[in-house]
């Protein structure tokens, strides 16, 4: 009996992939963010129960096939129109929820008008910004978020403010908008980053089936390939370098700014 | 006619729209077609419409895209150059073959160009416009009435076919008024079931995606043969013209639109000078009637193209004709509407056989000679 129940306990599952995530095998590279992000959303679908009523917009860049892993309705947009997409479809739907899941370049510089726009509108839907500094798709340009100094195939001396201008810190110019409602960055790196990205989706979620209106959640991620690193290298980097210019937690919690000190 | 009223084109168009069972407008202001925008946020909205004006044409077409791929009657409206920043859109939507109605009250251009009426934008609305093979549904109205009955019929090719449907107008259409009525119609008769929306995934069914990208060649390319096979029965079945006195016309008009209406008019006074004169109207641009301009080869002896550009749809006439008999063309630029003055006086030159070449049939006779 004893051994029964040692065995049953040894037995037991301690990771579970979500129903809501497909079979489907990810074609992004090892060591990237991308995936641990898709499986903590599913995650809270499932949680949530919201499978039915939730319609995703998929970007352009390297999420482009977002809707081969993601077992919910969802369209795909052209490059920087996802909160246009996502505008229409929650207008016609308002019932539903509706989220888009985007890049740096596809968010931040592509589709600035239509990002800011959605939060200024206070559009009652969920974006998801990836944030990893480069344009991973099309093989390591620039983003408008790439850090001061920062090697790219596009800017192979480092980015210089004369040449290039400033990373855009798009996350604290949308959490200025009175539209914004709720306004976070997070991150993949680690298990304690994973829990408090969920905890911030449930609040999205949440937030949307209240009707607050436009919830913004950045997530600092990496890029092993782009920025050419082990995944492990990755991630030490992204905390020396990438945290001090966007630094994690809240930025707009239930309408109200946060108040941070300046990095 | 009891209830027809006197209203705008673009009023009627509007009001066409909400009566159509449109459920999402989203514009963005342009003149000559504000008043669209500006009807339905009054109007529209009053009686359950989304209509919303929105930062950009980009903004609009795509908005335009997401209420269409959630399987509601969703609508833009602009004029040329918010037209041209909408074409990235209308490729994707064509290719994600989403039934949708985006109606273009040209001005003139090339560029910031002018307000006035112009039909500068045929090769953009029928030849695809944006990147890749595809095709827009074209239809070209020529009176206030028609602005109101082609959104009707728009909704419904869009519907029928998962394409995007384009009303053509010109800013004469738009802004001139006149009596108008609306007919019966009833949107829930006629809206079919959208089983390929992305309304949520229900557990009865597999989820559903709304997509342009195919990034395997071989499936990219049955995703053309697709298209095209529709283009093809759209062509044989979807054709409309009107035909003015061409039975035994011997100069054979070809014009769209408010021109069309100005070549009827000449064509009469030509008839007035004992001149056969006819017109062909094309109603919808594409599909494009060439059966029909073919088959009056047989009788006319000159085609006159009439348009307000410099020479677009002409080209398709010379498709059609094939060089059977000489194809000329009149028109006028920028904003400028031809008066049927004009265009008689081209009549009376061409009936006088006055620019270039022999007549078809003296053509002929010199051929015989030549083979002897």
């Amino acid at each position: 009996m004893e051994n029964m129940t040692a065995q049953r306990e040894s037995m037991e599952s301690v990771w579970t992939k979500p129903e809501t995530l497909t079979d489907t095998r990810m074609h992004y590279c090892p060591g990237c963010g991308h995936g641990a992000v898709h499986k903590v959303l599913m995650e809270v679908v499932d949680e949530m129960n919201i499978q039915s009523e939730t319609i995703g917009v998929a970007p352009v860049g390297c999420s482009v096939f977002a809707y081969h892993y993601m077992n919910v309705d969802m369209q795909e947009a052209a490059h920087g129109r996802a909160a246009a997409v996502a505008t229409g479809i929650k207008r016609v739907l308002p019932e539903k929820i509706v989220f888009s899941y985007q890049g740096d370049g596809d968010l931040a510089a592509i589709g600035t008008g239509e990002t800011i726009h959605a939060a200024n509108r206070g559009e009652n839907i969920l974006v998801i910004f990836i944030n990893n500094a480069i344009y991973g798709m099309t093989g390591g340009q620039m983003a408008p978020t790439t850090l001061l100094g920062m090697k790219t195939t596009t800017t192979p001396e480092g980015r210089t403010t004369e040449t290039q201008g400033f990373p855009l810190k798009i996350t604290d110019l949308i959490a200025m908008l009175p539209g914004a409602y709720y306004v976070t960055r997070q991150a993949v790196h680690t298990p304690n980053a994973i829990r408090s990205l969920k905890k911030a989706f449930l609040n999205a979620f949440r937030y949307q089936q209240a009707r607050k209106g436009y919830c913004l959640i950045e997530v600092v991620s990496n890029c092993p390939s782009g920025w050419k690193m082990t995944p492990v290298d990755a991630n030490k980097w992204m905390e020396k370098n990438m945290f001090p210019l966007y630094p994690l937690g809240d930025l707009k919690a239930e309408g109200k700014l946060v108040e941070r000190k300046q990095p | 006619m009891s209830d027809s009223k006197l209203m705008k084109g673009n009023e009627a168009l509007a009001e066409a729209a909400i009566r159509a069972g449109c459920d999402g407008y989203f514009g963005y202001p342009i003149t000559p077609q504000s008043e669209v925008l500006e009807y339905l946020a009054e109007e529209g909205r009053q009686r359950g419409m989304v209509v919303l004006q929105v930062e950009s044409e980009l903004a609009a077409i795509n908005m335009v895209y997401g209420a269409a791929g959630a399987g509601k009657r969703a609508m833009t409206s602009s004029s040329s150059p918010g037209i041209s920043l909408m074409q990235e859109g209308l490729s994707y939507i064509a290719s994600a073959e989403l039934p949708c109605l985006v109606v273009n009250v040209n001005r003139g251009g090339p560029g910031l160009g002018t307000i006035q009426p112009s039909q500068g934008d045929y090769f953009q609305s029928t030849k695809g416009g944006g990147h890749g093979d595809y095709r827009l549904i074209v239809l070209a109205p020529a009176s206030v009435q028609e602005m109101a009955d082609f959104v009707y019929d728009g909704f419904d090719l869009a519907d029928a076919y998962r394409n995007p449907v384009m009303i053509l107008a010109d800013g004469a259409l738009g802004q001139m008024m006149e009596a108008v009525s609306f007919k019966t119609y009833d949107p829930k008769e006629r809206v079919p079931e959208k089983k390929w929306a992305t309304t949520g995934k229900t557990p009865d069914r597999e989820r559903n995606i709304v997509t342009s990208l195919f990034i395997q060649p071989e499936k990219m390319e049955e995703i053309n043969k697709r298209l095209q096979a529709k283009y093809k029965v759209i062509q044989e079945r979807e054709v409309k013209y009107q035909l003015t006195t061409t039975d035994d016309a011997e100069i054979v008009l070809v014009a769209y639109g408010l021109a069309a209406r100005i070549c009827a008019r000449a064509a009469e006074l030509a008839r007035h000078r004992g001149i056969k004169a006819g017109v062909v109207r094309p109603i919808t641009l594409y599909p494009y009637p060439y059966d029909v301009i073919r088959q009056l080869c047989g009788h006319a002896r000159r085609f006159l193209v009439v348009e307000m550009n410099a020479g677009q749809m002409v080209e398709d006439v010379r498709l059609a004709v094939e060089g059977r008999v000489p194809v000329e063309f009149y028109g006028r630029m920028g904003g400028m509407i031809p008066p049927p003055e004009d265009i008689l006086e081209q009549i009376i030159r061409y009936s006088e056989n006055q620019p270039g070449g022999a007549a078809p049939a003296e053509r002929a006779e010199v051929h015989e000679i030549m083979e002897r």
